[in-house]
């Protein structure tokens, strides 16, 4: 077995010195009749490198990749390029397999970075501060949603009819147990405003998407007016962070606390995961003692030098157990990582330029798709995802064009259910498209209309 | 003067200076290169990205343009490639020695699984393409399933949790579910806890609401069974147990707390973070679990990666099986396919943990690390990560203080009764490990033994390995208790920096780079 050791002379020889004639003997604690006797049934043995690899291949072009296909889904995960220096980087052995930095004194590559992303965050979001990162966009933002609730010790929450329903339904799951009464305004497109109505003297948050799920820009100013003059706290929520390029940050438009997804940055889509999750608030002691999660810090060391630890730590499980801001631990530390990287390469410059690049991709699809007979754009204005109204179900049409190789957005009902957005596509493009990558998804929602 | 074999001079005894006392003037020390922060070698108008041109196009951003820099500072390529491969130089790693730290299972994390995570058909495919597309990678969630079911016992997986206390949290969601179901989640309000659990137990309890009454260990570092017995009641939701426990040691009494908690209508929640001493040794499901969360970044291999990601999936039940959340996976004949509505599902799912279903970068790596040691390799990683774990507890125990008679599971627990009446503490002796060139032990956990030092070698440390690290522990033991603390209690000196002030860090938080 090539990832193990020991040899049979290693194992005799350290039984001796342990004392016992079989290894078998360490395990006497275990109940006999719950003893395996014999190897785990319905598993094979073990398999070289080679049998290993070419099942995985097999099993890997069942699937039909981005990269084979015109590919315009986005929807909360987004298919953008990552420079080949960033997953290199990302692999060497010392940022790979080292653990959480506990120890800082042999931790302070993996501290500096996180120190690094956390003010890439707090700049991007126009926040004061950001922790280390959280699981994904959802879960950042349901603890933003516990957060501002132990903030503001007010119980209700009202979520906007343009956050995606995945987000949604992972802030009803969490509030679950804090017995916090969520109230989810039914989804629609340009109604996000709305929110404002629900605000009452209970309300600790109001929680918008921008770019909302429909791709729709949204002006956080008067909600986050509105919000606070409730004495309510506005979360915003993002999916697409390249789109903070370009827009007008959460903090610029009056955000207390930002939940987003980070992915677009630096890590690709993986099916979903690993992602990761962005948390950044005011920079005031009273959010930054109520918020999940790690943060890393800036002090000295004993012959002060400049150094990083993780701190404000009485926060967490590990010291406050029950009465933890979070049950969090493990976090995204390499998506952060990858993330860093990314965008040190792209920096002010290159990111702005990827942002316009994003945006104007979606404008010139948007007036291609325009053109054909029956669909309607529905936006008013978008980063570089949108909303189209197809004259049939939107769902066949995906289908239909994915067996000719086109992956032509998410069909609104894969997010909704079935119902009121049968006729509905949301459609993303990035920079990764081209003029003939759109032509061809052009011609093939034309072809299964 | 003293000469070399090639008839250089070599320095006098009286010249030689330590490391710690050469100042240099660049900041950087040999191979070890002085790197500031990014914010500081950067620049606004730094680009290590060429990009196409923008296509004209009239913007529709209505008026919400960003006005306002940014802030954020550029690199070009090679700047950054010297940025953080520096800054990678001043991290300790299991590719660099090994790292003991107990109840995280820090062991080789094999490349193999890392190439396979970058194949396309799993890490360039969108969570929400259509399902008729994805038909590999589903398939590869429903192999994941069936090993963990398995080597478990169990009826079914939750794949969706992201890391091992979101398991829990899943686990307890379930079990909270079923209580819901029967009527009596307002009356069952307690969780038994051990003292020793990992804090995101209670942590994860309290998040679902439930209050957390804690367990005592006994003289043998196990649950109490008099007290537990006496804790056992009509209002008792639940317990949470680790088994093994964070003191390493396998709960003899497993049997009797499922039955226990069973007969007293609760549900039993096993933390599975321990799980690589068991595999293929038992089956959590004879020994009474209805769910336990599987840490694949720890026993499975998928790398730590600095603090994560993890993957959390939770085995499940029969009786719990049927409230895990959405999206599931189910297979109608040759097909896979996701469930990702409640209103779809046949089932009573409890809710929604995260977007999307789960981490499959790391469900790739783990799945190829099972296949590749097998039922044969995966019992041999048990025996072989007890083994070593013993080895050490025999080496180490005529100089270092055992916690508890008897043998151990996959990693030891040591007090500091050894270094008593020495002026070294826990902390001070884990530093001078780092002087050594080692990681130290987890240390002052679990809380239930004094100055605690946890010690989980893992299978993948061979014995010369462990016995170099044996070595070096027992000379730091013998110098403590021989009364030289100066190497101790200034630890580490040998390391990029000195100890950290985390007081000033948290009394004067600095969070972020501000410009000057």
């Amino acid at each position: 077995m090539r990832y193990l050791p020991l040899n049979e002379d290693d194992r005799a020889a350290m039984l001796a010195r342990i004392g016992v004639s079989s290894v078998d003997d360490l395990f006497a604690d275990i109940p006999d009749d719950a003893r395996l006797g014999s190897l785990i049934e319905g598993l094979p043995e073990h398999a070289g490198e080679m049998a290993v690899e070419r099942h995985f291949t097999a099993l890997s072009k069942r699937s039909l990749s981005a990269g084979e296909a015109a590919f315009y889904c986005g929807g909360g995960a987004y298919r953008h390029h990552v420079p080949a220096s960033v997953d290199h980087l990302i692999q060497r052995s010392e940022f790979l397999t080292a653990y959480t930095p506990y120890q800082p004194e042999i931790a302070q590559g993996t501290l500096q970075t996180l120190f690094e992303f956390q003010t890439q965050v707090a700049q991007l979001t126009g926040m004061g501060v950001a922790n280390a990162s959280m699981y994904d966009g959802s879960t950042a933002t349901a603890e933003a949603v516990r957060m501002a609730v132990r903030i503001t010790r007010r119980n209700k929450c009202v979520l906007a009819p343009g956050l995606h329903p995945h987000y949604a339904q992972t802030v009803h799951t969490s509030a679950n147990g804090d017995k916090i009464e969520v109230n989810v305004l039914p989804p629609a497109m340009g109604k996000d405003l709305a929110v404002v109505d629900k605000l009452d003297n209970d309300t600790a948050c109001v929680v918008v998407q921008n770019p909302n799920v429909f791709g729709e820009l949204v002006d956080l100013t008067p909600l986050a007016e509105a919000a606070h003059a409730a004495g309510a706290l506005l979360i915003a929520v993002t999916t697409e962070v390249i789109s903070l390029g370009l827009v007008k940050s959460p903090g610029e438009m009056g955000a207390d606390i930002v939940a987003a997804e980070g992915q677009s940055i630096g890590n690709g889509l993986n099916f979903g995961g690993p992602y990761v999750g962005l948390l950044a608030c005011k920079d005031d002691r009273k959010f930054i003692r109520q918020a999940p999660g790690r943060f890393a810090g800036e002090t000295v060391d004993a012959s002060s030098k400049r150094g990083y630890v993780l701190t404000l730590s009485t926060r967490e499980q590990h010291i406050r157990r029950e009465k933890a801001t979070s049950n969090i631990c493990t976090n995204s530390g390499l998506c952060t990582l990858a993330f860093t990287i990314h965008l040190a390469l792209l920096g002010e410059l290159g990111l702005r330029k990827l942002a316009g690049l994003n945006h104007a991709r979606a404008c010139v699809l948007a007036d291609r798709l325009g053109t054909i007979e029956g669909v309607e754009i529905l936006n008013t204005s978008f980063f570089n995802e949108f909303t189209v109204r197809l004259p049939g179900n939107a769902a066949h049409a995906v289908e239909a064009m994915a067996k000719s190789g086109v992956l032509g957005g998410i069909p609104a009902s894969r997010l909704f259910g079935a119902g009121e957005f049968d006729d509905l596509l949301l459609v993303a493009t990035t920079e990764t498209n081209t003029d003939d990558d759109d032509a061809v998804f052009e011609m093939a929602l034309r072809e299964v209309l | 003067m003293a000469m070399n074999s090639t008839g250089r001079p070599t320095a006098p005894a009286d010249a030689q200076s330590t490391a710690q006392d050469v100042d240099t003037f660049s900041g950087s020390r040999g191979l070890l290169q002085a790197e500031p922060l990014l914010f500081e070698v950067g620049a606004a108008d730094k680009c290590g990205v060429d990009l196409p041109d923008v296509p004209e196009h009239t913007s529709r951003l209505g008026g919400l343009e960003r006005s306002e820099a940014i802030g954020l500072s550029g690199l070009s390529e090679p700047e950054a490639m010297r940025h953080y491969v520096r800054l990678s130089q001043r991290n300790y790693a299991i590719d660099l020695g090994l790292y003991p730290l107990g109840s995280c299972t820090m062991k080789h994390n094999p490349r193999l699984n890392e190439k396979l995570a970058r194949l396309a058909g799993f890490a360039d495919v969108h969570p929400l393409q259509p399902q008729s597309t994805v038909q590999g990678a589903l398939a590869l969630m429903g192999e994941l399933s069936h090993w963990l079911c398995a080597i478990t016992g169990m009826d079914a997986v939750a794949l969706s949790p992201k890391a091992g206390a979101h398991g829990e949290w899943c686990g307890m969601m379930c079990i909270r579910a079923a209580l819901q179901e029967r009527g009596e989640l307002s009356t069952r309000r307690r969780v038994l806890v051990p003292q020793s659990a990992h804090g995101t137990n209670p942590a994860t309890a309290a998040e679902c609401g439930f209050d957390i009454d804690e367990l005592p260990a006994d003289a043998t570092g196990r649950v109490d069974m008099d007290v537990f017995r006496s804790k056992i009641g009509p209002d008792v939701a639940a317990v949470m147990l680790t088994n093994p426990n964070t003191c390493g040691l396998f709960e003899r009494d497993i049997r009797e707390i499922a039955d226990l908690v069973h007969e007293a209508g609760g549900y039993f929640y096993c933390d599975g973070a321990n799980l690589n001493a068991i595999m293929g040794k038992t089956r959590v499901r004879d020994l009474g679990v209805d769910a336990m969360h599987i840490n694949l970044h720890k026993t499975f291999s998928t790398p730590h990666g600095g603090g994560g990601p993890g993957a959390g999936p939770v085995v499940l039940s029969k009786r719990l099986s049927q409230f895990a959340p959405v999206p599931y996976l189910v297979q109608d004949g040759d097909a896979w396919r996701l469930v990702e509505d409640d209103a779809q599902a046949e089932e009573k799912p409890f809710g929604r943990m995260c977007a999307f279903h789960g981490q499959m970068g790391m469900f790739t790596r783990a799945l190829a690390y099972m296949m590749s040691h097998g039922a044969d390799g995966l019992r041999q990683v048990s025996e072989d990560a007890v083994l070593n774990a013993n080895y050490l507890l025999a080496r180490l125990k005529g100089e270092m203080s055992p916690a508890f008679d008897g043998v151990c599971m996959h990693e030891a627990l040591f007090d500091d009764t050894f270094l008593k009446n020495t002026d070294v503490t826990t902390l001070d002796f884990s530093k001078a490990m780092i002087d050594e060139g080692y990681h130290p032990m987890t240390m002052y956990f679990p809380l239930v033994v004094h100055g605690a030092m946890l010690i989980e070698p893992t299978e993948t440390e061979s014995k010369e390995s462990l016995d170099r690290f044996a070595d070096t522990l027992l000379s730091l033991a013998v110098a403590a208790k021989s009364g030289s603390s100066d190497r101790f209690v200034s630890a580490p000196v040998l390391a990029p920096l000195q100890r950290l002030d985390e007081t000033q860090a948290a009394r004067q938080p600095v969070l972020r780079w501000r410009e000057a």
